[in-house]
């Protein structure tokens, strides 16, 4: 449980990032806050010769608001993101999501961009990311491209970003009026990894239901709306019975299936406003 | 293989000294305060930032020093739980583990007391919700986590006696 041997370099603009990852591509590895990479380093599951930190890169450290789109620098933690004041007004599906993830001494270190970077299948901030239809700003020597959150994730921890590529900053949408939204997940223990992870749009025309561990990455579900319990639970038994959902050590696909149709249940109803 | 690393310097304040070295690249904060600063009060247990015993602070946050290179304190503030107890008095909170029996082996103990060290210093209201949060962040194997609860309780609500108990 020590990381291999890597050279490890602390860069102070993001031009030397960009050369140093187009020097040495994927034999590089940006470090960010570290709450994944670390890990995996210790489980020597990655040898990189070199860790570009860039936990404290200069002028990426942000959070702003212009044109009803919020703007996350990729040296923002999740600590700094939940404790925007502005965060339950401009994005109430990331207030109750990012409470969520870990725990408060993982978020002091983990941010944004990284867990979007990483891509974990169940993780909290790729299913918000999908379910807000964001976009990832990529930044690389050759310049800077736009990805959508559909073109972004492409697998198991894979994102369609090159080797000489940074996620430089992440954005997302401003909350609607006349939308609903609601985020839970199902861990053995809270900030465990999620067994099922859950995000739920509402709006008057649409349901919007993003389902993170059932699949190699977040998988979108939409809807014309129902008013009706039974209708719900018929639709959601039938978008499951339609779905390939994995299973593996920690949950047998049973048993996500089942908590597809609960969770989904509840978070429907919650994101809607239903009252009984 | 047969490589090594050169080691780069670092300068950072260690629970309030300067401290000047040089650490090897890929060697974990964690290994480096125990192996090389000697400061064996964080303990080492599943070195992928699950149990939550190596936790520290780093500019006044509590984050797992096993998921943290010795490299990266460069210019920071560093505090280890060899930091709480002053002239060899124990500090509120280390004194309203001992008085609610917080611990057993205390092999958890110095990660927890850094997290809640973090809460005391943060100017929020801090109820039994607050200090369950923070703990879900650490693994505790003896005890179980209620005398956990009571303890840090009694700090933020004024009930722990001031000064140091006799025959405790």
């Amino acid at each position: 449980m020590k990381p291999p041997l890597f050279d490890y370099v602390r860069p102070n603009d993001i031009g030397e990032v960009v050369n140093l990852l187009s020097e040495s591509g994927s034999d590089a590895r940006l470090l960010a806050g570290g709450q994944s990479l670390m890990a995996m380093l210790n489980m020597r599951l990655l040898h990189p010769s070199l860790i570009i930190d860039i936990s404290g890169l200069p002028d990426h450290n942000f959070i702003r608001c212009e044109n009803n789109v919020v703007e996350i620098g990729c040296a923002t933690t999740q600590r700094q993101f939940q404790s925007w004041a502005e965060l339950s007004d401009k994005l109430p599906l990331l207030s109750q999501a990012l409470p969520w993830i870990g725990h408060p001494q993982t978020r002091n270190k983990g941010t944004v961009c990284g867990s979007v970077a990483h891509a974990d299948p169940s993780a909290e901030l790729p299913v918000c990311f999908a379910a807000l239809e964001g976009v990832a700003v990529l930044y690389s020597s050759r310049g800077e491209r736009l990805l959508g959150w559909d073109e972004l994730q492409t697998g198991m921890l894979e994102t369609a970003c090159e080797p000489d590529e940074m996620i430089r900053a992440i954005q997302f949408p401003v909350s609607e009026t006349g939308t609903g939204y609601a985020f839970g997940e199902v861990a053995y223990r809270h900030g465990d990894f999620a067994i099922v992870s859950m995000a739920v749009l509402s709006k008057p025309q649409k349901t919007r239901m993003v389902v993170g561990g059932i699949s190699d990455k977040p998988k979108i579900f939409e809807w014309f709306p129902t008013k009706n319990s039974a209708d719900l639970s018929e639709m959601l038994s039938e978008l499951c019975g339609q779905t390939e959902i994995f299973g593996d050590h920690h949950a047998t696909a049973f048993y996500r299936r089942s908590l597809f149709r609960s969770l989904g249940f509840r978070l429907v109803r919650e994101a809607s406003g239903w009252v009984e | 293989m047969g490589r090594i690393m050169v080691s780069k310097k670092v300068t950072f304040s260690f629970n309030g000294k300067p401290v000047s070295d040089a650490v090897e690249p890929r060697l974990l904060l964690s290994d480096y305060l125990r192996g090389q600063l000697g400061a064996t009060g964080s303990h080492v247990g599943c070195e992928h930032g699950v149990c939550g015993a190596c936790t520290v602070k780093i500019d006044g946050l509590a984050i797992r020093s096993c998921l943290t290179l010795a490299v990266q304190v460069d210019g920071k503030s560093l505090e280890t739980v060899e930091s709480l107890s002053k002239d060899g008095e124990l500090s509120p909170l280390q004194r309203a583990f001992q008085r609610h029996h917080a611990l057993q082996c205390g092999f958890c103990t110095p990660g927890i007391l850094m997290s809640f060290s973090e809460l005391m210093n943060s100017n929020t209201v801090v109820g039994e919700e607050e200090i369950r949060d923070v703990l879900s962040g650490h693994l505790c194997r003896c005890t179980g986590y209620e005398n956990i609860v009571r303890a840090v309780l009694s700090v933020f609500n004024g009930t722990q006696p001031k000064g140091p108990e006799n025959g405790v």
